[in-house]
């Protein structure tokens, strides 16, 4: 009965991307308005402009790196069920799942949401974080406020600390291994609240 | 068959005539029958009703959930501070002393994330969606088919909000009776219930009233108590034609949108119609925009800078009963009255603040967040100090720059103060 079902059915393939993302109905419906409200032109797709209007994105020192993330290498826009996918690595882990052996890792595993934000570190793709790479991580949360002297030994200090194979990067393994005991569960989720 | 369209016709003018006597003439007279508060006691009792069956359909708690939920999202409210040290607490801590860690930008990433889900700007600017189902299907997206008899009574619901609400309401909109009469009728067309407070603060002649702003009943909302001159933006279509035949019975201040950008010539004009004694108060929304009523965002401060009192009123919509808010982006003004209409009814409440005028040693700025915050107070909206233009334009880079302080503030904090590690 009512608008819930006519929204469904507007979206194609609705049933793949719930199972794939393990999105509720309601939530599906919820983003896909979020995402309607950000295509003001309504063209059906996100441009990196269109994220760019989001204030607090704006002012957020990674935002670039954040809103690169949707976009996948050469593309430059996004649809909605990539926008819902991406968003997926955000929803809290599902305890009560069981471990099928064949099924595929869910995109809101431990493991994939410490890829995502490896991503946002290693921004050529090549597996591993440069000093380079961390620098310009550094800077862009930093700004202004620390001189390059400061810059290159927080650096430094990191690689030191995470780099077990001395090779002056960081893999992605290396990378988890550092933030083991963080609870990324609670820190890389988002709950909805109905 | 010809018999049954003679009762069927009777029968509307015996419906009409009840009409006429039960609406129309109390207005004229400003006697109120009662019915309002019987038909909203009534709605109350249906509605929570309706809510307890689809959460007991649904196995969730009986208890009806509280109405302060407004995102859609859980937010931490920690600071930067707060949330990126819970971050590192886990980590164990180098022993040189090092202050970054590569935690530190789930913080960053998580709160981008947030933004693009939901931000804070944004959510005002769309409807409320109600913890409660007030039967009107816009407004809660989780209700599902559940039983039998809710079905009959959303039915009930409809043909009820169809056929005899709207009905009743575009007869009264269309009536040219005299002013205050008029906006009284179209209060009870749109089923309004207003409680007045504090009516001895009620704005007199010669001062400006500035009010927070949701819709454009709001001014028929204020104009049920009092005359007032109106400031405000030409509309055209079918808002025109109502601004024009109320122009006739006071003298009010229209202004074109691009007319406003040129303070001096406004501020001129105010300030002669407040000077004669014998005007009507001006009716000023500074916020400048449409906000959904659940906060108040910043006061321009022209309207603050002409002098003069100012007698604030908050207005505070119960959004049980139907939302009154108007997304002008989403909706034109035409859908936009059709579904005020057939929405339940407008329950609200307006504070008549006490005046209140600029002190010395205090510009218009400050004097305008002062008076924003009695009205945010009063009607329990949030205050917020996000410009309601940011609908509009883009943000600064000032504001990016003090997110960057703040996270080098606490790499930097402790870190240097022993002498600086250099690379091993």
């Amino acid at each position: 009965m009512g608008s819930t079902n006519s929204t469904l059915l507007k979206i194609p393939n609705v049933e793949v991307l719930m199972q794939e993302t393990g999105f509720s109905p309601a939530h599906i419906i919820r983003l896909h308005d979020r995402f309607k409200a950000l295509d003001k032109e309504g063209r059906g797709h996100l441009c990196p402009h269109d994220f760019g209007a989001i204030k607090e994105l704006a002012m957020n020192p990674i935002g670039d790196r954040i809103i690169g993330a949707f976009f996948s290498p050469g593309k430059e826009t996004v649809d909605f069920h990539t926008f819902v996918k991406i968003l997926a690595h955000f929803r809290p882990v599902d305890k009560d799942r069981p471990k099928e052996p064949n099924s595929p890792e869910p995109i809101n595993s431990r493991s994939n949401k410490l890829k995502f934000a490896f991503q946002l570190y290693d921004q050529d793709k090549d597996g591993k974080i440069s000093r380079d790479e961390l620098l310009q991580v550094l800077r862009a949360m930093l700004g202004m406020q620390v001189t390059d002297e400061q810059l290159e030994s927080i650096a430094d200090r990191t690689i030191q600390e995470a780099d077990l194979d001395r090779d002056d990067a960081i893999s992605f393994e290396e990378f988890r291994k550092s933030l083991e005991k963080i609870n990324i569960d609670h820190k890389m989720s988002i709950r909805f609240l109905r | 068959m010809e018999g049954a369209w003679e009762i069927a016709f009777v029968f509307f003018q015996v419906w009409l005539s009840i009409v006429v006597g039960l609406i129309m003439l109390p207005a004229m007279f400003g006697v109120s029958l009662g019915f309002t508060d019987i038909y909203i006691k009534v709605l109350v009792k249906t509605l929570e009703w309706a809510t307890l069956r689809i959460q007991r359909g649904q196995k969730e708690q009986a208890a009806l959930p509280s109405q302060s939920a407004n995102g859609i999202i859980e937010k931490d409210d920690g600071s930067m501070q707060e949330e990126i040290g819970e971050l590192r607490r886990s980590h164990p801590k180098n022993l040189a002393g090092g202050d970054f860690t590569l935690c530190d930008a789930f913080y960053f990433c998580k709160k981008g994330i947030e933004n693009i889900v939901e931000d804070q700007v944004t959510q005002r600017f769309t409807s409320e969606e109600l913890a409660s189902w007030n039967l009107l299907t816009r407004t809660n997206n989780n209700f599902c088919y559940i039983s039998v008899r809710l079905t009959i009574i959303w039915g009930l619901g409809v043909f009820i909000r169809y056929c005899i609400l709207l009905p009743l309401s575009v007869k009264n909109w269309l009536s040219d009776l005299v002013h205050i009469t008029c906006y009284r009728i179209c209060a009870r067309g749109l089923s309004a219930t207003i409680r007045y407070h504090n009516k001895e603060n009620r704005p007199k002649k010669g001062g400006i009233c500035v009010a927070n702003h949701t819709s454009p009943i709001d001014i028929v909302i204020l104009a049920n108590d009092g005359c007032y001159a109106m400031v405000g933006q030409v509309h055209g279509g079918l808002m025109g034609v109502l601004q024009r035949s109320i122009v006739r019975s006071c003298p009010h201040v229209w202004f074109e949108r691009s007319e406003m950008k040129d303070r001096h010539a406004v501020a001129k004009r105010l300030k002669d119609h407040i000077a004669d004694k014998t005007k009507l108060p001006i009716l000023i929304f500074p916020e400048g925009t449409c906000i959904n009523n659940t906060s108040v965002m910043m006061f321009k401060k022209g309207s603050f800078e002409i002098g003069g009192t100012i007698y604030p009123v908050a207005i505070k919509y119960d959004p049980q009963f139907g939302d009154a808010f108007w997304n002008s982006a989403k909706y034109n003004m035409v859908s936009y009255l059709l579904r005020m209409m057939t929405s339940w009814a407008i329950v609200c409440n307006v504070w008549y603040l006490p005046p209140m005028t600029r002190q010395d040693g205090e510009d218009a700025v400050q004097f305008a967040n002062r008076v924003k915050s009695a009205i945010a107070h009063q009607g329990g909206l949030v205050d917020l100090s996000w410009d309601g233009g940011l609908k509009r334009e883009k943000v600064k880079e000032s504001l990016k720059e003090e997110q960057q302080k703040m996270y080098s503030s606490m790499i930097i904090g402790s870190d240097f103060n022993e002498a600086s590690v250099g690379p091993a």
